[in-house]
């Protein structure tokens, strides 16, 4: 009986899938795996709004600017933005998706999740091995009220390729000059020293493993997973805690003005309460599209994101783009985007 | 009367189903070289497979080689943000890994086999054969994030600490022990490898041990042999190619495995000591291919899954070789 209740809701499931498809458009994206958990609940309450199907692949970056040139998709995603030149010569249009982040985390016993301050110079001398323990007195003279363990500091990162680790290697760049010199960035990099851990779960799972560890994970990650988060010194010389305010105000006043296509790394931003190293997801799209139709519906999604996404963005610890920015990449797709 | 009428009949009848048969045999025919094209076809479509799979790595792999050279494989830089691919520390972590897993899993695998073909009691060796068998099918992944949260640990508590106080005093295997050890590294994934891959080593060896004749051993008992005598001087001279065999089947798991080796060996793209973390062929692909932005890094992704194919392919040749001898020889007995 039940076996037989089971079957008819598979068989109403199925046709409802198959009736569905036939009906509404469907937009299909691929690329970063940063955004696919806000993607699957986009395209999700879309559909509750619209009737309309959008398919997101999470295959890395890498896949997904791949896909986006070869026109296989609607949409392509990648954590790192595309230079214009490039754009150019693949007619790409470029514009932010949602702001995330990536915040330092350290695993030392007796210290609370915000309490420790550390300093972007700091952050590359440990993850280049020159400061190595945690009673460095680099570290206790940024934080005088606070008792460092004589513990060696271990380090650990992202081993697969990532756009968490692009962004936190950025960071680094701007900040240290050695770093810039003898790492370099990227998805991947050469690491000085340390542990990997294969993505941010991995990341978690280590810091939480190991005494006197210090890793870095996506901001989600860090108040899911209650992880002792660190606060960072900002361009301006502020200590500012990992917040929602203080990732959007890192997008605010990043000076998407003067950034052609919305090439723009927000790593390191001006403002006295922005968070340094946030980050923003970039959407790829073809300039002329093969099917116009499946690119127009791409530009509802994301207008409806825009719009109707931030709480679910919020939710799953991602921040919403500022208004003005929204405005600028609604302007940009008037004067770009003509299908 | 009545007889000759019917073999007159039935005479009949036969050259009637004579033509039929004829025509039916025509047709039998040409159905059966049909079928006979198409499950040909399927066993060439697994040559094909494997061919077309070796040749899309070797062609994925050779901008690699060639800008890379011999360093590719002899020098320990990997670099991808300055596009410099010398892998030496994943090849060396593959190998050693493997290196450990067998030979911590090859004797532990005797024992079980031994016990369970020579020493067990009759009730036990069936649950305990089965019990084998479900060892090899846990996935992974499992291992993986058993190795993780309940073995590292353990041994980063308890045993490293003491292993690289003590074993890195020893003569020329000091240096192996050095490092911090906290638990993660090229040692754990060994371990780790090493329980994966048992089971494999341990169902081959237990079946090969059941195909020695009986009167063989009992004789060797007759003359008065410990069980110890019989296992080293009867069942394993008797049995020794197909051995090694199964024990290289293991090699060739360990070689490959991606999931596990992952989660506890630190993914540390470097040369290091048995304590530190290291990366193996597998779990560098695993990590970087998602995101491997320049071509010359796909390359050099591709090229190492066509070393690691080689590699285990020889190995997997050679562990059926060394099976097969054992089957003539036993044919000849």
């Amino acid at each position: 009986m039940i076996v037989k209740a089971g079957i008819h809701s598979l068989l109403l499931a199925l046709a409802s899938l198959l009736a569905s498809g036939v009906q509404a458009a469907s937009v299909s994206g691929a690329g970063a795996s940063f955004v696919y958990p806000a993607m699957t609940k986009w395209s999700a309450d879309y559909q509750k709004a619209t009737a309309n199907r959008v398919n997101y692949q999470s295959i890395g970056s890498g896949g997904g600017i791949a896909q986006v040139k070869a026109g296989t998709v609607d949409f392509g995603s990648s954590d790192a933005p595309l230079p214009p030149d490039e754009l150019a010569k693949f007619q790409l249009a470029q514009f932010p998706s949602v702001i995330g982040g990536v915040v330092p985390v350290v695993n030392l016993a007796g210290i609370e999740s915000g309490k420790l301050k550390l300093t972007g110079r700091l952050l590359a001398a440990i993850y280049l091995g020159h400061v190595a323990n945690w009673n460095d007195p680099a570290i206790s003279e940024i934080n005088p009220g606070l008792s460092l363990p004589n513990q060696p500091i271990r380090v650990i990162y992202r081993s697969d390729g990532s756009g968490t680790t692009f962004n936190f290697v950025n960071y680094l760049s701007k900040v240290s000059p050695e770093w810039k010199q003898s790492v370099g960035e990227g998805t991947t990099v050469r690491w000085p020293g340390g542990f990997g851990g294969k993505g941010n779960e991995g990341v978690a799972a280590y810091v939480k493993q190991v005494a006197g560890s210090i890793g870095y994970v996506e901001l989600s990650y860090a108040t899911s997973n209650q992880l002792t988060a660190v606060a960072m010194q900002n361009a301006a010389g502020v200590f500012v805690q990992p917040t929602d305010a203080s990732f959007q105000s890192a997008a605010s006043s990043a000076n998407w003005k003067d950034a052609k296509d919305f090439y723009l790394i927000i790593t390191n931003a001006p403002a006295a309460d922005a968070w340094p190293i946030a980050a923003t997801n970039f959407i790829l799209m073809p300039l002329a599209p093969k099917k116009s139709e499946g690119a127009k519906e791409a530009l509802n999604f994301f207008r409806w994101v825009y719009k109707d996404g931030d709480a679910a963005a919020s939710k799953l610890g991602y921040v919403p783009l500022p208004d003005a920015l929204v405005a600028q990449i609604e302007a940009y797709w008037a004067s770009r985007l003509k299908h | 009367m009545s007889e000759t009428r019917e073999t007159l009949l039935s005479a009949d009848a036969l050259n009637l189903t004579d033509t039929l048969l004829e025509r039916r045999a025509g047709r039998d025919h040409r159905i059966d070289a049909l079928f006979r094209m198409m499950v040909a076809a399927a066993a060439a479509m697994v040559l094909l497979l494997l061919l077309g799979a070796v040749l899309v790595m070797w062609q994925g792999g050779l901008a690699a080689f060639g800008a890379q050279g011999w360093d590719f494989i002899s020098k320990d830089f990997w670099d991808p943000a300055n596009e410099v691919f010398h892998g030496l520390a994943p090849i060396f972590g593959t190998l050693v890994t493997a290196a450990i897993a067998v030979l911590i899993a090859a004797p532990l695998s005797l024992g079980v086999a031994v016990f369970l073909t020579e020493l067990a009691p009759s009730w036990l060796r069936r649950p305990l054969a089965i019990a084998i068998e479900l060892l090899a099918g846990i996935p992974s992944i499992i291992y993986g994030m058993w190795g993780l949260f309940v073995l590292v640990p353990l041994l980063g508590e308890h045993v490293y600490p003491w292993l690289g106080e003590n074993a890195s005093r020893l003569p020329l295997i000091g240096s192996w022990f050095a490092g911090v050890p906290i638990g993660i590294g090229l040692l754990t994934a060994g371990l780790v490898l090493a329980i994966m891959i048992l089971p494999f080593i341990a169902s081959v060896m237990r079946e090969v041990f059941l195909t020695v004749p009986a009167p063989l051993k009992e004789s060797a008992y007759a003359l008065g042999s410990t069980t110890w005598e019989v296992v080293w001087d009867i069942v394993l001279p008797y049995t020794r190619s197909a051995v090694v065999g199964g024990i290289l089947l293991g090699l060739g798991r360990a070689l490959g495995e991606t999931m596990a080796v992952t989660f506890v060996i630190g993914n540390a793209n470097r040369l290091g000591a048995l304590l530190e973390p290291g990366t193996s062929i597998s779990a560098t692909i695993a990590n970087e291919f998602a995101e491997a932005f320049a071509d010359s890094h796909r390359s050099a992704l591709l090229g190492l899954g066509f070393l690691l194919f080689v590699v285990s392919f020889v190995v997997l040749g050679l562990a059926r070789v060394l099976r097969a001898r054992l089957n003539r020889q036993g044919g000849q007995r």
